[in-house]
């Protein structure tokens, strides 16, 4: 873990709270990604390259190192550094998908 | 409690969203120009755009005491258009000396391509000329890591800018550590699904400090909420801070960066 920068606050008296107060919603979120891996993959559509980013991203959480959520951010990005030609036209979807295997 | 929202999309919301905020303790709203949810046809679109934004919109809030401030520019997401945006990038002087104005905002990218690049360029150009603020926005979901490192390289290659004069917006966990060591203000958007929630922003506060950090709701046309950051006020009072915290993040950092503009006066409350 990096330590606290010099003006964090104190810490929480009561950091119990934050596993009493978070824990149910935190839960259901995660029975929505199993939930919605199960449905992809039951539709046939798991195949869909977000599925697959979703899953790899989700590897992060079983590593047992911090930082999961900007890791996570990290694994659904799109690595390249240079910019785009053109614009395709489209949104943003959530992962990026390399363009040699579209 | 007392808050300034630094970023919402007044025109997009109800003259009842003004009411709630001033009843959950506004003090003042700031509103860059933005995307309407369809591309403008003309110069004289935006032309309209910014008279809502330097007229209309003042008038609305004022029926609630609450100070309007408003940013200018062409959103990236219309910046493939070269030519309409080399016309309206030309009107922006015509409205930069309103007294509402607080710089150039939001610019930034959308998809990271080479004409987004060239007119963001040609925005901080305008900044600098005119010596205002720049408000970025920074680009959604897997865009914005890439597109922030080019932002960034992209403001550090002028030297005239200041890095405590610019607002990098829309950071999240692999975004703001990397905005705050070049020296910029990063902006925390608490936005539903594609940006971040009450918690991890205050996450965000406990692991980079408090330091040129502002919170915003971005509240537009789309699913949003315009109470979203005296909401994350909740969420830092349950992890126990005191409210002074709370009055620092909420109040009292934008107002430190909003007085570098002299049209910004620190509301009073």
């Amino acid at each position: 873990m990096q330590p606290p920068p010099p003006d964090s606050p104190p810490a929480n008296p009561d950091a119990q709270a934050l596993v009493d107060d978070s824990f149910v919603p935190v839960r259901a979120k995660l029975i929505e990604v199993a939930a919605f891996l199960d449905r992809v993959e039951r539709h046939c559509v798991d195949d869909d390259f977000r599925c697959q980013a979703l899953n790899k991203a989700a590897q992060v959480l079983l590593d047992g190192e911090p930082e999961r959520a900007r890791r996570i951010l990290e694994s659904l990005s799109d690595p390249t550094t240079e910019p785009d030609d053109v614009s395709t036209g489209k949104p943003a979807v959530g992962a990026w998908q390399n363009p040699e295997t579209k | 409690m007392r808050y300034i929202e630094p970023h919402g999309h007044m025109v997009s919301r109800t003259t009842n969203d003004y009411q709630a905020m001033v009843t959950a303790g506004c003090a003042a709203v700031c509103e860059p120009a933005f995307w309407a949810g369809f591309d403008r046809g003309s110069v004289d679109g935006f032309r309209d755009y910014y008279r809502q934004l330097t007229e209309y919109e003042p008038a609305r809030a004022a029926k609630f005491k609450l100070p309007h401030y408003c940013w200018l520019c062409l959103n990236p997401k219309e910046a493939e258009d070269l030519s309409l945006a080399a016309d309206v990038l030309a009107m922006i002087p015509e409205f930069i000396d309103r007294p509402n104005v607080l710089g150039i905002g939001e610019i930034g990218l959308n998809r990271n391509t080479r004409n987004e690049m060239k007119v963001l360029e040609q925005h901080i150009e305008i900044a600098v000329k005119y010596d205002q603020l720049i408000l970025v926005h920074t680009p959604h979901l897997e865009d914005k890591l890439k597109g922030t490192k080019l932002i960034v390289d992209l403001l550090k290659q002028h030297s005239a800018v200041k890095p405590e004069r610019v607002i990098i917006d829309h950071v999240e966990e692999h975004t703001i550590q990397h905005v705050l060591d070049q020296g910029f203000w990063a902006g925390i958007t608490l936005y539903p699904d594609s940006k971040s929630s009450p918690p991890r922003a205050v996450d965000m506060l406990e692991i980079c400090g408090r330091e040129r950090i502002w919170l915003n709701s971005a509240c537009d046309w789309g699913i949003s909420d315009p109470l979203a950051v005296p909401k994350t006020a909740i969420e830092m009072r349950q992890r126990g801070y005191d409210p002074e915290f709370i009055d620092q993040v909420l109040f009292q950092n934008p107002v430190r960066f909003l007085s570098q503009c002299p049209n910004f006066s620190v509301p009073v409350t």
